[in-house]
């Protein structure tokens, strides 16, 4: 039951109360890049929710069970990338064979989340919050991505609808869009200090 | 001599392309998360935008010594692998001479890595152009970045604590705006002034 307790607080405050790209920053090429369009950005939601579980917990495994034993923390950010670009580039082989339709679909958006900080700095939030338990980083690694989903398809639902306003003209493109993420993280905010 | 002149002028250009012309931030939007994070006072923004230049330097310099024997589907991840090692450097040095910014920074300092604007570089210039070109390029879009990062801190520090590197400069009687140590001061001032940009640079042409 407590630990039950634990992850549930635990999947709540990363998706809402800790959101990454809301509260951390993180992740905000893709968020200002890909949310255009609603589908694409359920679509890079779910890549990135896929890989950031997969990495979460590889990255776990590979700190608590090599590096640390061996004193090797140097290396720590060198492994992490490795790790990241060789579970990218593992889904995307497994979605060329199995998955042809959605491959086509996630186009050039699957190789440039390697470079997409949530997926790094979620690996570093878990060594930095000092999680040490396997299950408690897997259900964190998942929270992480659904927030970004939810995080990315808030904002391409607002854009659509942006398309249609009267934005001055040098305000158009990025500049509206931040603003309308200020706007965004304005609204979380007031989750702030609920939990943690 | 009229070939000196123009490769002077080549590198005269490709330093001031990194100050306005293709600004990092302004222009190409890259590198937005360390942009938006650590610019909330500008000791921090300045330690980062320094980081970023040290970095950015020294895998350039890699880079182009390596041009010629990277194979071109392993390329980014060499370049990945690259930086990841001057990050380390980087992010051990200043947790060993300055501590403290080290712990505000946090993070931070290893998602340069992932930052996209050394990567840019290390495929756009680097890995195409001789040492000294690559070692000028890496210089200008570094200061250009770290120009950026102080222009935002200090616009954020001045409003949310009437200070600027920590040194009162706003009357007393100044009421600090909260909102803008959080979130939604970094977003909403970036984005205006990526507007201002916008209208200014649309004026010149």
């Amino acid at each position: 039951m407590d630990t039950l307790n634990i992850l549930l607080m635990g999947f709540i405050s990363i998706v809402i109360v800790n959101n990454l790209v809301l509260t951390k920053f993180l992740g905000i090429c893709p968020y200002l890049g890909v949310s255009g369009r609603i589908d694409m950005a359920f679509g890079m939601g779910m890549a990135v929710t896929f890989v950031v579980t997969l990495s979460g917990t590889l990255t776990w495994l590979i700190d608590h069970l090599i590096l640390m034993p061996m004193g090797l923390e140097v290396t720590r950010y060198v492994c992490f990338i490795l790790v990241i670009a060789g579970a990218v580039q593992l889904v995307e082989m497994y979605l060329r064979k199995f998955f042809p339709t959605l491959y086509e679909s996630f186009g050039i958006f699957l190789p440039l989340i390697t470079t997409n900080c949530a997926i790094l700095g979620l690996c570093l939030f878990i060594n930095l919050w000092g999680i040490d338990n396997l299950l408690e980083a897997v259900v964190l690694s998942f929270g992480a991505g659904i927030g970004f989903t939810m995080a990315i398809c808030i904002m391409a639902g607002i854009r659509e609808n942006l398309n249609l306003a009267d934005v001055p003209e040098c305000l158009k493109g990025a500049p509206i869009t931040l603003i309308t993420a200020g706007l965004l993280t304005l609204g979380f905010m007031g989750f702030a200090g609920m939990i943690r | 001599m009229a070939n000196e002149a123009d490769t002077a002028g080549r590198y005269k250009q490709t330093l001031l392309a990194g100050l306005w012309r293709e600004n990092p931030v302004f222009r190409l939007l890259l590198g937005m998360c360390p942009t938006l994070a650590v610019t909330a006072a500008l000791k921090p923004a300045l330690t980062m935008g320094l980081c970023v230049i040290f970095v950015m330097l020294c895998s350039n310099i890699v880079v182009s010594l390596m041009r010629n024997l990277l194979k071109p589907h392993l390329r980014i991840l060499m370049f990945t692998l690259t930086i990841a090692t001057f990050v380390t450097i980087a992010d051990l040095f200043l947790k060993a001479f300055q501590p403290r910014m080290s712990e505000i920074l946090g993070p931070y300092v290893p998602l340069i890595i992932v930052n996209c604007i050394i990567i840019c570089r290390a495929e756009a210039c680097a890995s195409k152009n001789a040492l000294s070109l690559s070692i000028i390029d890496a210089l200008g879009m570094g200061v250009g970045f770290t120009l950026t990062l102080c222009v935002l801190a200090g616009i954020r520090e001045i409003l949310s604590t009437g200070a600027i590197w920590e040194v009162a400069i706003l009357p007393a009687g100044f009421v600090p705006w909260a909102a803008m140590r959080m979130p939604v001061g970094a977003f909403i001032t970036l984005g205006l002034l990526l507007g201002l940009v916008n209208a200014a640079s649309k004026k010149k042409t």
